[in-house]
C-alpha cells in the first residue's frame, strides 16, 4: 500500500503557506524519516498525511483513493497517528489507553467487544509491555509511555503509523527501544513515519528520509544520500561532517570551527 | 474486583432507598415497609405515607443524585478537567436562573424544566466560551465558571427583586436553597423522562466518553468525531443538570465529589465509572435527603446540606490538586 501526498500546500495564515506544493509517499514496509529544522512543515505535513489537516492544495491519496474521500472511522482504520505528547486528565492504565485504539471499531452506544480487548492485549503483548498492563499511565517513563502510544496505534489496526518526533526528550537507549520496535512493525508489513530532530536516527532507522526546509522538501530518498553535509548545511544553515564511512555505522556532526 | 465493586455502587441506592423509607417522623418497621411495596397486608395511613409520600420524595433524591453525578463526572471528561461540575460551570445557575424565570411567569412544571434546561445550556455556553476564549487551562475554565455563576446569579437576583414578595419570592428563595420537601408524584414524570433519556444514553455511550479526554487532534485520529460528539454529550449532561435542578433547586458538589469518590473505587475508565457514579450519587443524596427531613424538626435545606460537606471536600481536593501540579499555573 502507498500513501502518498501530492503537492500539498498548507497556511495557518494566509498568505503565508507553512507546506509550499509538497509531494512525498509512505509505503508499506518502509520507515520514512521527516528531518528538517524547526518551523520547516513536517509536524504540518504529517498531520495532512493523517487526514487531520484538509490540505488548501494537493491532496493525500491511500493507493488511488483520496484520503478525504474517507469517514474519519475509516481513516482510523488505515492511518494511526501516534502524539508527541499524550496528557489524559485522569490516571488510566496502559491497558486502558491502547484499548481506546479500537475507537473505530466500537459502534456508538456500545462496549468494546471480547475482540476489541483482545487486539489490545495483543498490541501490548507484541511490544513487549505485558508487565506494564495494569499500570498507570502517568507512573510509566517517557519511553514506556511513547511505546504505549505506538501500541495503541497498532490496536488501531492501522496500515500506516505516523509518530510525531517519537525520540524527542528520550535517553539514547529508550529512543532505541521506540525506534527499534516500530522497526519490527515495519518488517511485519506497516508504512512508517516519522517527525525527527536526529539526523544520526535517520541513519540507523529509516528505509527514506525527506529532508524539509522553508515548506520544500530540499531532498529525498536514500538515508545516506540525504543525510550528508550538503542538504544538511542547506537546510539546516551549519556545516556538517560525515563521521565513519563504509559499511559500518555512520553519523552526522556538526562541523566546528 | 473492580466490576464487582462498580455492581456494589450501581446498586447500593436499594438499601439506602428502603432504610429511608423506613425513618422519618413517623418510624416504620422494614416488615411494614416490605409489606407496603409488595401490596401486602398493611394499615392505610402507612401504605399511604410509603407509596404517596416517601417513595416519590426518595425517587426524586435518586434521580437527582444520578444525574448531578452522571452529569458532573461527563462534564470532568468533556472539559478535560477533574475541577468541574454543574455549579462550577455555570449549568446550574443557569438552569436556577430559567427555573425561576418560570416560577415568576410560567409556574407549570413543564416550563420550569423547559427553562431550566435553556438557562442551564446558556450557563454552560458562556462559561465554555470564555474559557476557551482565554486559553482552555483548568484554572481558567473554573474561573470563567465562577465568573458566569456570578453574573447570573446577579441577573437571578434582579429576578427575585420583581417577585411578588409575599407568593412567588419566597418560593424562589425556598427553591433555591436546594430541597426535595415539595417534591409530589406529579414531578417526577418530567424528571423521570429526563434522567431516563439522559442516563440511557450515557450508559449505553459510556466506553466512548473516554475518548473525550484525548486532546481534539488525538480524538479525531481514532475517528472520533469530535466536535459533534462534545456537542451531543455536553447538551446531554445539561439535559440532566436541568432536570434536577428544576426539582431540587440548587444542590452543589455532588457532581463535583461523587465522581471522584467513585473514581478512588473504580478507576477512571468511563465503562465503570458511570454506572458507580450514578449509583453512589443517587444513595448519597437518598442519605443527604433524609438527614435533612429527620435531624431537626424543621427541615434542613438540601443544598445547605451538600454545602457543609462539600466545600471542605473540595478544599482538599483542590490542594492535592495544586500539589500533584506543583502550584498554580
Amino acid at each position: 500500500m502507498r500513501l502518498r501526498a501530492q503537492d500539498l500546500v498548507y497556511a495557518y495564515v494566509p498568505g503565508r503557506p507553512v507546506l509550499r506544493g509538497i509531494s512525498l509517499e509512505i509505503r508499506s514496509r518502509e520507515t520514512a524519516f521527516l528531518l528538517g529544522p524547526n518551523g520547516s512543515g513536517k509536524t504540518t505535513f504529517l498531520d495532512c498525511l493523517g487526514g487531520l489537516r484538509p490540505p488548501q492544495g494537493g491532496d493525500v491519496r491511500l493507493d488511488d483513493r483520496p484520503l478525504a474521500s474517507f469517514s474519519a472511522r475509516e481513516r482510523a482504520r488505515v492511518v494511526g497517528y501516534v502524539p508527541q505528547f499524550h496528557e489524559p486528565p485522569f490516571n488510566f492504565t496502559a491497558w486502558e489507553v491502547v484499548l481506546m485504539g479500537r475507537a473505530p471499531y466500537v459502534r456508538w452506544l456500545s462496549q468494546p467487544s471480547t475482540k476489541d480487548r483482545r487486539a489490545a492485549d495483543d498490541a501490548l503483548t507484541e511490544l513487549g509491555l505485558e508487565e506494564f498492563r495494569n499500570r498507570p499511565y502517568y507512573t510509566l517513563s517517557g519511553g514506556e509511555r511513547r511505546l504505549v502510544l505506538v501500541a495503541r496505534g497498532l490496536a488501531q489496526g492501522a496500515s500506516f503509523l505516523l509518530l510525531d518526533e517519537p525520540d524527542a526528550h528520550l535517553d539514547p537507549a529508550n529512543q532505541h527501544r521506540v525506534l527499534r520496535a516500530t522497526g519490527e512493525l515495519v518488517q511485519g508489513g506497516l508504512g512508517v513515519a516519522v517527525t525527527s530532530h536526529s539526523p544520526n536516527n535517520a541513519l540507523l532507522y529509516a528505509d527514506r528520509v525527506a529532508l524539509f526546509a522553508q515548506g520544500e522538501i530540499l531532498a529525498q530518498g536514500d538515508p545516506h544520500d540525504v543525510v550528508s553535509p550538503e542538504p544538511l548545511e542547506r537546510a539546516y544553515g551549519i556545516p556538517f561532517v560525515v563521521v565513519g564511512a563504509g559499511d559500518g555505522p555512520r553519523a552526522v556532526l556538526p562541523a566546528l570551527g | 474486583m473492580r466490576s464487582r465493586l462498580t455492581w456494589a455502587l450501581l446498586l447500593l441506592p436499594l438499601p439506602v432507598a428502603f432504610f429511608a423509607l423506613m425513618v422519618g417522623r413517623y418510624p416504620i418497621s422494614p416488615g411494614e415497609v416490605f409489606a407496603a411495596l409488595t401490596g401486602g397486608e398493611v394499615a392505610e395511613v402507612v401504605r399511604q405515607l410509603i407509596l404517596r409520600i416517601r417513595l416519590p420524595r426518595i425517587g426524586a433524591a435518586a434521580l437527582v443524585g444520578a444525574n448531578l453525578a452522571v452529569a458532573g463526572a461527563v462534564y470532568q471528561g468533556v472539559f478535560r478537567n477533574p475541577l468541574v461540575e454543574g455549579r462550577l460551570l455555570g449549568v446550574s445557575s443557569g438552569a436556577g436562573l430559567g427555573a425561576a424565570l418560570a416560577l415568576l411567569l410560567f409556574p407549570q412544571p413543564a416550563m420550569i424544566q423547559a427553562l431550566a434546561f435553556a438557562g442551564g445550556l446558556v450557563g454552560v455556553g458562556l462559561t465554555a466560551l470564555l474559557g476557551w476564549a482565554f486559553g482552555a487551562g483548568v484554572l481558567v475554565l473554573v474561573i470563567a465558571g465562577v465568573l458566569v455563576d456570578s453574573f447570573l446569579s446577579a441577573v437571578l437576583g434582579i429576578v427575585k427583586y420583581t417577585a411578588d414578595p409575599l407568593g412567588t419570592l419566597p418560593a424562589i428563595t425556598y427553591w433555591l436553597l436546594g430541597g426535595l420537601g415539595s417534591v409530589r408524584v406529579h414531578d417526577l414524570l418530567p424528571l423521570g423522562i429526563a434522567s431516563g433519556v439522559g442516563l440511557t444514553f450515557f450508559l449505553l455511550a459510556r466506553w466512548r466518553l473516554n475518548l473525550l479526554t484525548l486532546a481534539d487532534q488525538e480524538g479525531e485520529a481514532l475517528g472520533v468525531r469530535v466536535r459533534q460528539t462534545r456537542f451531543l454529550v455536553v447538551g446531554m449532561g445539561t439535559l440532566l443538570v436541568a432536570s434536577a435542578v428544576s426539582v431540587s433547586g440548587m444542590v452543589g458538589w455532588v457532581g463535583l465529589l461523587v465522581p471522584h469518590a467513585a473514581r478512588a473505587v473504580v478507576g477512571p475508565d468511563y465503562a465503570r465509572l458511570l454506572p458507580a457514579a450514578a449509583g453512589l450519587g443517587a444513595a448519597l443524596v437518598v442519605l443527604l435527603d433524609t438527614i435533612a427531613r429527620t435531624l431537626l424538626t424543621a427541615e434542613i435545606p438540601l443544598g445547605v446540606l451538600t454545602g457543609l460537606l462539600g466545600a471542605p471536600l473540595f478544599l482538599i481536593l483542590f490542594l492535592r490538586f495544586l500539589r500533584e501540579r506543583g502550584g498554580w499555573r
